[in-house]
């Protein structure tokens, strides 16, 4: 089962490689890809640097075109997606069939993965992408039980890789547009979700207010800690109760689950956070690259170590962690 | 321009929606999708009695069509979408992947607007696996849609989502449930008793979104009552009403008549304003943040 981690930036991707990761993913520094942050990612040259960085390591690299394109991108988005293909990465990482259409007729030999983006939760989806365009992974939104999980991969002809760290989407990924309904930009068209040039914080006697383009997110108590304004998962009022009525700021960790993943046969695990720290990097890659070799050594007898459990507690959002939609009762 | 009736996306009981679709039978609208779209577990309706209901509003002159789920996830729907693919009389609106795999190659279909079609090469893919029609996606705005109609697969018909509350987003988690404290397995079937979904407001109290189930809503209700002339203009082939509980005859009545030119496009709008309970939003066709008034008074 391999590791595969993100690379928000040069070293990020040093972090990821030097503590572990078998892969790494990355996208260019523009709305190609679904981490579109300002100061992240990687212009052309940067992609070669990365390349032969992970490359002399044994690491392989993917690279997400996993954004929409509209009609007036569509060319700067083929371009990307040849660009990656001259440069030789591992994989491309896509979710828009039009594009995923190009890249199966331009670029044969290219390995492409059905971004989370994708949206593909049942066998059936999986089928359309491999029949169509050869796609040989894909990775799985964040809202399958274990149980289903484990029933995808008795039946699929794809590899598929699966959410093991960071933080959670509580809708499913490529099916959600709450962000552009607020800010007129989503995952899906610009790559941002709840984008920072939206977010405003105000200070005031009653505490700190968080702000998406003019909406209120959160109200925070003083001393109690914030956290970015991510507009599903803030405080609202529903029926005259006032709560998280969506989802808690958490992480997703599957280290309880770890040998039923690894069972099931799923091909690599993944880890969020492309706009998150070398530092974050460095921290979950070390904890899961330990966690999944216990694993692989001795799945009967695997038990998640407290220690790892800290580790990656103290970087998660929210401080605390959560099995997601893998346990049911979440749900 | 034909005038369609989306799916129902809430829970209402059995006698609601048989009734419902009894004066939808006498409404002047062309097309009427049926199914459910949003809740597996949501029963009330067996596929049998939604094709007793076809079968009806065939007799009245209506082109009927089935929609299938948005989130497919478990063993049992997908054999349910099986049953609904294979119905054997009526063309199907397909809104995840895996009914445009079991439909390709068997029979014209509709691409629901939960399938991720933002640009011709997209377009084109579903062509040739045999859609007819599609549905524009939300959040996308009139200058993609212009572009995409200049280029759109030969006879691919058009529509686009013009009235109702926005169907934002879906989840494995229940809103309505956790509204209520209540594990999904134990719902209690709760969202039956929000006809019109559970209203989501800010801490300020302005209204903000709504809560369906597994499905997120805006709160505003998005409404493109004025930019009839310019979707005549682009050929886009059919406009879609979203079902709701409260004033849905009137906002047929309005859409039609503005359609055939006995009303003016500023009456109508009046007359669709109470029916609005959290207000307006056309943001999206814009190009603007879907929430966003930007062509409505």
């Amino acid at each position: 089962m391999e590791l595969v981690c993100p690379a928000g930036s040069m070293p990020a991707l040093k972090a990821a490689v030097d503590n572990g990761a078998d892969a790494v993913y990355l996208g260019f520094r523009d709305g190609t890809n679904a981490r579109n942050f300002p100061g992240l990612n990687f212009d052309l040259d940067e992609t070669r640097q990365a390349l032969d960085y992970a490359h002399r390591r044994g690491a392989r690299v993917f690279l997400a075109i996993n954004t929409y394109p509209r009609p007036s991108q569509w060319d700067k988005w083929c371009r990307a997606a040849d660009q990656a293909a001259a440069l030789g990465v591992d994989a491309l990482i896509l979710a828009d069939p039009g594009l995923m259409d190009y890249c199966a007729r331009t670029h044969p030999g290219l390995r492409l993965h059905l971004s989370v983006q994708g949206s593909a939760t049942n066998r059936e989806a999986i089928d359309f992408y491999v029949r169509h365009f050869g796609v040989r992974r894909v990775v799985l939104p964040r809202v399958l039980s274990l149980t289903q999980v484990q029933n995808v991969m008795k039946r699929v002809n794809a590899e598929v890789e699966v959410f093991g760290f960071g933080s959670l989407c509580v809708m499913v990924e490529g099916r959600c547009t709450l962000s552009s309904y607020v800010t007129g930009e989503s995952p899906n068209s610009s790559g941002v979700c709840s984008p920072a040039k939206a977010v405003k914080w105000e200070e005031s006697a009653a505490g700190r207010r968080s702000r998406l383009n003019g909406v209120l997110i959160d109200v925070y108590a003083p001393e109690e800690p914030a956290g970015y304004p991510t507009l599903c998962k803030g405080r609202f009022e529903v029926d005259g109760h006032v709560y998280y009525a969506m989802e808690e700021p958490t992480s997703l960790n599957v280290l309880d689950i770890l040998p039923e993943i690894y069972r099931a046969g799923v091909a690599a695990i993944k880890v969020e956070g492309r706009q998150r720290s070398p530092a974050y990097v460095a921290q979950v890659t070390r904890t899961l690259r330990a966690a999944i070799d216990a694993c692989a050594a001795d799945p009967a007898n695997f038990a998640p170590r407290r220690q790892w459990i800290e580790q990656l507690d103290n970087v998660a959002e929210g401080r605390c962690h959560t099995l997601g939609a893998y346990h049911r009762p979440w749900q | 321009m034909k005038l369609s009736l989306g799916p129902i996306q809430y829970f209402w009981d059995r006698n609601s929606v048989t009734d419902f679709y009894a004066r939808v039978s006498e409404a002047p609208v062309d097309v009427v999708y049926l199914g459910e779209t949003v809740c597996s577990k949501r029963r009330a309706m067996r596929l049998p009695d939604w094709l007793e209901i076809a079968e009806r509003l065939t007799a009245a002159g209506k082109e009927v069509v089935l929609s299938t789920l948005t989130l497919v996830e478990a063993e049992s729907e997908v054999s349910y979408m099986r049953g609904i693919v294979e119905n054997g009389r009526y063309p199907v609106e397909a809104n995840d992947m895996a009914a445009v795999g079991m439909l390709e190659g068997t029979a014209p279909f509709i691409i629901g607007p939960h399938i991720n079609v933002y640009n011709g090469g997209a377009l084109e893919v579903m062509a040739r696996a045999g859609a007819r029609r599609w549905v524009m996606p939300m959040e996308l705005d009139r200058d993609t849609l212009a572009m995409l109609q200049a280029r759109r697969p030969a006879g691919m018909e058009t529509e686009v989502f013009v009235f109702g509350r926005l169907p934002l987003a879906f989840s494995a988690r229940c809103f309505t449930a956790r509204a209520h404290n209540l594990a999904k397995d134990e719902c209690g079937f709760r969202c039956g008793d929000y006809p019109d979904g559970m209203p989501l407001r800010t801490r300020e109290g302005q209204s903000f979104l709504n809560l369906n189930g597994i499905q997120v809503q805006s709160g505003e209700t998005y409404n493109l009552i004025n930019e009839i002339a310019s979707l005549r203009a682009l050929k886009v082939d059919i406009l879609r009403l979203a079902p709701q509980a409260r004033g849905m005859f009137d906002i047929i009545d309005s859409f039609r008549r503005v359609l055939d030119g006995g009303l003016e496009a500023a009456a109508a709008a009046e007359r669709l304003a109470p029916h609005q309970p959290a207000g307006a939003c056309d943001g999206y066709w814009h190009g603007a943040p879907g929430m966003n008034r930007e062509h409505l008074a």
